[in-house]
C-alpha cells in the first residue's frame, strides 16, 4: 500500500479582513461575505513566495520522523506562482531540505490541482519502484488583481506531503482523475494577474469536474458518501464546496472541519489539501477521507484516504498556528504583495 | 396586411454551450417547425445585430445565415444599439410593404457573455457618442444622469423605481425562457449594490446571449392557413440626437414620443386600446420614462403610478407591461430584444403566453430603444 507517511503546512501570520477591502472598495461587506463566506485571508509577507512558504511546509513534514533522505528520490512541487518561471523551485527546494543529489524533481502546474496531480505521480513513481519516498509540496502565495472579486479570496499557503510504503498515516486507498480543456481561470506568460470567467468557473467548470470526478471514484470503489467520516474539497471561496458537497450527498458535518477557507482564504495550489489539516487534528484510525481537487483548466482529482493508527504519532495542532496572527490593512496588504 | 405567423426564442441567459450562430440556427430551426415553413419559402431575412461586428470580428452576418439556412435569398442586417432587433422588424416590414406575397423571417440575436463584462461594457459603449464615450460615460452612467434628472425634478426616491424591477422580475418568474426566474421585493433592490448613483445592480437589465425570430407574411393565402397570426398594425422608427447634452429634456426620450406617435396615427388606435406592453426596461428609469413616452401616463406621474403597480400582471389593470419580465429579468441579449418583444406580443395576441397569459388581449404594443433615446421603434399588432 502507497500513502503518506508524514505532512506538514505553513500559514503565514498575517491576515486581511474582508471588511478591510470592502472599506477600500466602498463595497458592503455583508453582501460580500454573504456571497464568498470568507471573513479574512492569510497573506504572505514580502520577505515570502511559494518557495519559502514550500520549505516551511516540506521542513514540517520532514521534522518528526526518521528517515534517510537519499531515499526521496522524487520531489515535486506544485504551483501557480512558482518564483521562477524558467528555473525549478523543486531543485530549490531539495537542495534546502538537503535531499541527495540523485532525485527526480519537477515542478508542476495546473492551477489549483498542481499539487494533487503530483500526488497521483508521486505514488505511482513509488508503486513502480523507482523510489520509497516522494516529497510533494502545494504552495501559493495567490494573486489576484485589485478591485477584483480574487482580491478577497486568492491567499497565500504551503502544505507538504510525505509519500511512502510503509509506516503510513493515510493510506491512498484509491485515486480517480477527470479533465477536459475548459478555459475558467488563466494566466498569460508574462502576465502579472490571472484572469477569470466569472461565473463560468462554477457551474461548467468547477462543478462538472469536482461531480464528474468523484462519481467516478464512489463507482470505481463502490462507497458513497456516507461511508467517509470527512470529506474535503478544493475551496475557491465558502460557498462552492458547501454546494458540492450537498450536491454530491455529503452532510455538512462531513466537511464542516475542512472548510479554512473562511478564515485563511484560498492557497490555490494548497486549497484543497490545507482542508486536510484540520480534518487530521482529529481524525481517528480507520476513518475513510474524500479529499477532491479542483484546478481550472480544468480537472480534479480525488481520492480515497483511510486513516491508520500511525496518525496519533505524527498529528500536528492545526487550530493553534492558525490562531498566531496578526492583521494587516490595505497598504501593508499591497506591500506584501508587493503591488506597491 | 402584414402578419406575424409564428415566434420562436431561445432561453436567455448565460448560455456558454453556444455560439452567436449556434444560438441563430435554433432561432431559425425553432420558428421555422413551428410555422411549418420550409426554407424555400422563406423570400428575405432581416437580422437585428449589435456587437458581432465588435466582440468577435464578424460583420458579414447575412452569409452566415445563408449558410445556415442554405439559400441565396437577400439578407440583411440591421444595427441601432439596442434597438437592432426592432429596426430589423421594422425594415422587414418595408419590405414586405413594397414586395407582395412575400414570407420574411426577422432574427435578433446577441452573444455577450462569452467576454469579459470590460469588453462587453466596452462594446455596448459603441452606442453613445464619442464625447460620452471619451468622458468616460457608460449606459450605466448616462441613465444614472437621467434618473437623478427625473427624480429630482418630480420629487421621487430610488424606491420609486423599485417597483419596477419587482414588477419585472414577478413576470421573469412566469416565464421560462426568461434569464431570471427569481422574486424579488422592494428591500432586494433597495440593498443590490450602486452600478451608477441612484441606479443598483436591480435597477440594471443583465448581460445576456439568446435569439428571437418571428415570421411574417403578407401572403394572404398563407395566412388564413395559419393557427396563431396578429395583424401588423404598426412599426415606426424615430431618431434623436445620439450625445444626451444635445437633448432638450432628459426626462423624456423624444424619439419614443415621436414613433409612438406615429404608430397610433397609422394603426388608428387610442392609447386606451392597448392591453398588453413591452416597453424598454433597460434600467427601472427607462420603463417610468417609456410609459409617460408613449402617452400611457402623464409626464411626471410614472414615478407615483409605478406604486400600485397598475401593469403587473394579476393586479387587474387594463394595461399589462413586460409580461415577458422586460429586459430587466428576461435578460437583453441586445439584438434579440427587439425580436422577443414584437414574439411575446404575439404571444399574448395569440393566447400562447401560457401562465402569464393576459385575458382578452385585443391590441399590444412593443417599444425598443437604441443607446440612450437616439432610436426608437414603436411596434403595434392586433388580432
Amino acid at each position: 500500500m502507497v500513502g503518506i507517511v508524514s505532512y506538514g503546512f505553513y500559514i503565514p501570520k498575517y491576515r486581511i479582513k474582508t471588511e478591510e477591502i470592502t472599506n477600500v472598495w466602498g463595497k458592503n461587506y455583508e453582501d460580500v461575505k454573504k456571497s464568498l463566506l470568507i471573513t479574512e485571508k492569510a497573506v504572505a509577507g514580502v520577505d515570502e513566495d511559494s518557495l519559502t512558504m514550500a520549505f516551511e511546509s516540506a521542513s514540517s513534514a520532514l521534522s518528526n520522523i526518521k528517515i534517510d533522505k537519499s531515499k526521496i528520490k522524487a520531489v515535486l512541487f506544485g504551483s501557480e506562482t512558482h518564483p521562477y518561471a524558467v528555473n525549478p523551485a523543486s531543485t530549490i527546494l531539495a537542495e534546502f531540505l538537503g535531499i541527495e543529489k540523485n532525485y527526480l524533481a519537477y515542478d508542476t502546474e495546473f492551477a489549483c490541482k498542481a499539487a494533487t496531480g503530483a500526488v497521483i505521480s508521486a505514488q505511482a513513481l513509488i508503486k513502480s519502484g523507482y523510489t520509497d519516498y516522494a516529497l510533494v509540496t502545494g504552495s501559493d502565495k495567490g494573486m489576484g488583481k485589485t478591485h477584483d472579486t480574487l482580491e478577497y479570496t486568492a491567499a497565500s499557503g504551503s502544505v507538504s506531503l510525505l509519500l511512502g510504503k510503509d509506516d503510513l498515516i493515510l493510506e491512498i486507498m484509491d485515486l480517480e482523475s477527470f479533465s477536459s480543456d475548459t478555459p475558467d481561470f488563466w494566466r498569460r506568460e508574462g502576465i502579472r494577474y490571472p484572469s477569470h470567467g466569472g461565473r463560468f468557473s462554477g457551474k461548467p467548470s468547477y462543478f462538472y469536474h469536482i461531480e464528474s470526478s468523484a462519481k467516478s471514484l464512489f463507482k470505481k470503489t463502490g462507497l458513497k458518501p456516507a461511508d467517509f467520516a470527512f470529506g474535503v474539497f478544493h475551496m475557491p471561496n465558502g460557498k462552492f464546496p458547501i454546494q458540492v458537497a450537498g450536491s454530491l450527498g455529503f452532510t455538512h458535518s462531513q466537511i464542516q472541519d475542512s472548510l479554512v477557507v473562511n478564515y485563511l482564504g484560498n492557497s490555490y495550489s494548497a486549497s484543497a489539501l490545507m482542508g486536510l489539516m484540520p480534518v487530521l487534528e482529529k481524525a481517528k484510525t480507520g476513518d475513510l477521507i474524500f479529499l477532491c481537487s479542483y484546478g481550472s483548466g480544468a480537472g480534479s482529482d480525488s481520492f480515497v484516504l483511510k486513516v491508520t493508527k500511525n496518525l496519533n504519532k505524527r498529528r500536528k495542532e492545526f487550530k493553534t498556528i492558525v490562531d498566531k496572527k496578526k492583521y494587516i490593512n490595505y497598504p501593508a496588504y499591497l506591500k506584501a504583495m508587493e503591488m506597491i | 396586411m402584414n402578419y406575424i405567423t409564428g415566434y420562436y426564442t431561445t432561453k436567455f441567459g448565460e448560455i456558454w454551450e453556444k455560439s452567436l450562430f449556434d444560438l441563430v440556427k435554433e432561432a431559425i430551426t425553432g420558428v421555422l417547425k413551428q410555422t411549418n415553413l420550409t426554407n424555400k419559402q422563406i423570400d428575405a431575412v432581416f437580422f437585428g445585430n449589435m456587437l458581432a461586428g465588435v466582440l468577435e470580428n464578424n460583420l458579414h452576418s447575412p452569409s452566415k445565415i445563408s449558410e445556415i439556412l442554405k439559400v441565396n435569398i437577400p439578407i440583411f442586417r440591421a444595427e441601432a444599439a439596442c434597438a437592432s432587433g426592432g429596426a430589423a422588424f421594422n425594415l422587414a416590414k418595408n419590405y414586405l410593404d413594397a414586395n407582395r406575397n412575400k414570407n420574411v423571417l426577422v432574427i435578433g440575436a446577441e452573444k455577450m457573455t462569452d467576454y469579459s463584462p470590460e469588453e462587453a461594457i466596452t462594446g455596448l459603449s459603441a452606442a453613445a457618442s464619442g464625447e460620452e464615450q471619451e468622458a468616460g460615460l457608460t449606459f450605466s452612467g448616462l441613465y444614472a444622469m437621467i434618473a437623478n434628472y427625473y427624480l429630482e425634478k418630480y420629487s421621487y426616491s430610488e424606491k420609486n423605481l423599485a417597483y419596477v424591477s419587482v414588477k419585472n422580475h414577478f413576470h421573469g418568474s412566469l416565464n421560462d425562457k426568461a434569464q431570471f426566474r427569481r422574486k424579488i421585493t422592494v428591500e432586494d433592490v433597495l440593498k443590490s449594490a450602486y452600478v451608477a448613483y441612484p441606479l443598483k445592480v436591480l435597477d440594471s437589465s443583465p448581460i445576456s446571449d439568446g435569439a428571437s425570430a418571428v415570421i411574417m407574411t403578407n401572403n394572404p393565402d398563407w395566412v388564413k392557413k395559419q393557427k396563431y397570426k396578429a395583424a401588423v398594425l404598426a412599426s415606426e422608427v424615430a431618431t434623436d440626437t445620439i450625445s444626451l447634452k444635445e437633448r432638450k429634456n432628459i426626462d423624456e426620450i423624444l424619439a419614443t414620443k415621436i414613433a409612438a406617435n406615429n404608430a397610433f396615427k397609422n394603426a388608428k388606435i387610442d392609447r386606451t386600446d392597448i392591453n398588453v406592453a413591452e416597453v424598454h426596461d433597460c434600467f427601472s428609469i427607462a420603463e417610468i420614462l417609456a410609459m409617460e413616452d408613449l402617452g400611457f401616463w402623464k409626464k411626471g406621474e410614472g414615478g407615483e403610478n409605478i406604486i400600485e403597480q397598475p401593469t403587473m400582471f394579476g393586479n387587474g389593470g387594463n394595461l399589462i407591461v413586460n409580461t415577458s419580465g422586460g429586459l430587466k429579468a428576461a435578460g437583453h441579449p441586445v439584438g434579440a430584444t427587439g425580436i422577443k418583444q414584437i414574439g411575446e406580443i404575439f404571444l399574448q395576441l395569440t393566447g400562447q403566453a401560457e401562465k402569464r397569459q393576459v385575458k382578452n388581449v385585443k391590441y399590444g404594443l412593443a417599444h425598443n430603444v437604441g443607446g440612450s433615446g437616439g432610436t426608437a421603434v414603436v411596434t403595434i399588432l392586433g388580432i
